[in-house]
């Protein structure tokens, strides 16, 4: 099982190689949507691979409350116990 | 009647990753053919384990996230693009006055194949929400669109071999018809993967000559043995000419006329006369106001099969008549391989520079021509056209289907 600091450093790798961003912006408080400038498909595609990387399942219809990076650390953390 | 200029050109494709390497290598009679060195080249027992690949991956263009989001398919039209438009002066024209029509033959073929690798490995679950938007056909159409932001429509007609000249035609068609002023036209495919290349060489379509890769393709040699798989796209920007002159931009040639028939015949053999064929080559001709005697020089489409090849030699002989004698004819396939639904659209670049700079390339590999060949065949080196006066060519494109398309261009 991954900690915090964990998931949220695999989950920058994810969304750098999705987006280009550099891991270092990828921090808890910023907006998948209004910082990252993350489309919903992009979004989608984090998601799966997140899925993967974790071994967790992340329903659909739970994406749209991970407002922020934080929202998904905290999620994938408590969907893996 | 509006009249269609050409006035950008971008390629990516197994001889050079743009127009002026891609010409050179042309004019030097430079195969693109290789051995596969892909891990995947000798898993399956292929029967042909050769092709013409790109020789600047789109890779070495394109940003990671950018080239994620598409199929390989997309990834070289949106190089070409990029090219074109570039080379076109990056057109100021308001966006509903701007069209796309970038068809591929076969679609997103890899994103396909590559998904379903993924689910029968891991699950449902780990399908990728971008693999639709991916392997759907129109996507390379759909990426140029949103690239230029062109919103006067953007079109992907698809007609196996024969796409990417459709496209330019039915770009033309949209300028003439008056729904845009520019339209960024051109054909894409990135079929180079085990499963198409299993089923072309199922149907007896593939030259099998894995000893010889480079002297595969051999349009009109007796010897010849099927076509040669080739990847990559060619893109060209058509603009009105009234648009182009406004704004001084450098015409490359005109596009005017294009003939499109369908042989009604089979689904994969083409008519044994011809006679599609030649039909829209005489109709490519009559809608540019032609006739048999302006033609200058022909890029055919002589992919390098027994039958094909002739067929279309023959239908050139018949319309042209002794008047072919002094018809330059190039088959650039000997070079380039079988681009499939780029194949129009990177032979047509071939024919605008063909006329641009007077000069006809080589056709490569024959070594024994057809006995029954009556047209002039540039062989090996570049030959020059006459160096004075308009000048047209005919680009002629044909695909499993029994879709034909000429199209013809002029000198500017």
């Amino acid at each position: 099982m991954a900690d915090k600091n964990e998931i949220l450093a695999g989950l920058a790798e994810i969304v750098a190689e999705e987006t280009g961003l550099d891991t270092a912006e990828v921090q808890l408080d910023k907006s998948f949507t209004d910082d990252l400038d993350i489309d919903s498909l992009s979004m989608m595609t984090i998601v799966t691979l997140a899925e993967e990387k974790f071994d967790v399942r992340i329903p659909d219809e739970k994406v749209k409350d991970l407002t922020t990076v934080g929202d998904a650390v905290d999620f994938i953390e408590a969907a893996q116990s | 009647m509006t009249t269609v200029v050409v006035t950008g050109l971008g390629t990516t494709n197994p001889l050079g990753g743009d127009v002026a390497s891609t010409w050179d290598a042309a004019l030097a009679g430079r195969s693109g053919v290789r051995t596969l060195d892909n891990d995947w080249a000798e898993t399956y027992g292929m029967a042909v384990n050769f092709a013409g690949q790109l020789v600047v991956p789109t890779s070495e263009v394109l940003s990671r996230p950018e080239a994620k989001r598409m199929d390989p398919s997309a990834q070289m039209a949106i190089v070409a693009t990029r090219e074109a438009w570039a080379d076109a002066g990056s057109p100021e024209v308001d966006h509903e006055r701007l069209g796309a029509v970038v068809s591929s033959g076969i679609g997103g073929v890899w994103t396909l194949l590559s998904a379903w690798d993924t689910m029968k490995e891991k699950g449902a679950a780990r399908v990728l929400p971008l693999t639709v938007p991916m392997l759907m056909p129109n996507s390379p159409t759909a990426y140029v669109s949103l690239e230029l932001t062109a919103r006067a429509g953007a079109h992907s007609p698809v007609s196996a071999c024969a796409s990417g000249a459709e496209a330019i035609g039915m770009g033309f068609e949209m300028i003439q018809s008056g729904r845009a002023d520019v339209v960024v036209a051109g054909g894409t495919e990135a079929a180079i993967h085990p499963l198409p290349i299993s089923a072309f060489a199922a149907m007896a379509a593939l030259s099998k000559r894995n000893d010889d890769p480079a002297g595969a393709s051999r349009p009109y040699d007796t010897s010849r043995d099927g076509f040669v798989l080739g990847e990559g796209a060619g893109v060209v920007v058509l603009e009105s000419e009234e648009h182009a002159k406004a704004r001084g931009a450098k015409i490359y040639a005109r596009l005017l006329g294009v003939g499109m028939t369908a042989d009604g015949h089979h689904i994969a053999a083409p008519e044994p006369n011809g006679a599609g064929q030649t039909r829209a080559m005489q109709l490519s001709l009559e809608r540019a106001g032609l006739t048999t005697r302006d033609v200058a020089h022909v890029n055919a489409h002589a992919t390098s099969t027994p039958v094909g090849d002739m067929i279309e030699a023959r239908g050139i002989r018949g319309l042209l008549g002794e008047h072919a004698d002094e018809v330059l004819l190039s088959a650039t396939k000997s070079m380039t391989g079988h681009l499939l639904g780029g194949a129009g659209a990177l032979e047509s670049v071939f024919t605008i520079k063909a006329l641009q700079e007077r000069t006809a390339p080589p056709t490569i590999n024959v070594t024994d021509p057809d006995p029954e060949l009556q047209v002039d065949l540039v062989r090996d080196t570049p030959r020059a056209l006459p160096a004075d006066g308009d000048l047209a060519a005919i680009n002629n494109s044909f695909g499993f289907g029994g879709h034909n398309v000429a199209l013809t261009f002029a000198t500017a």
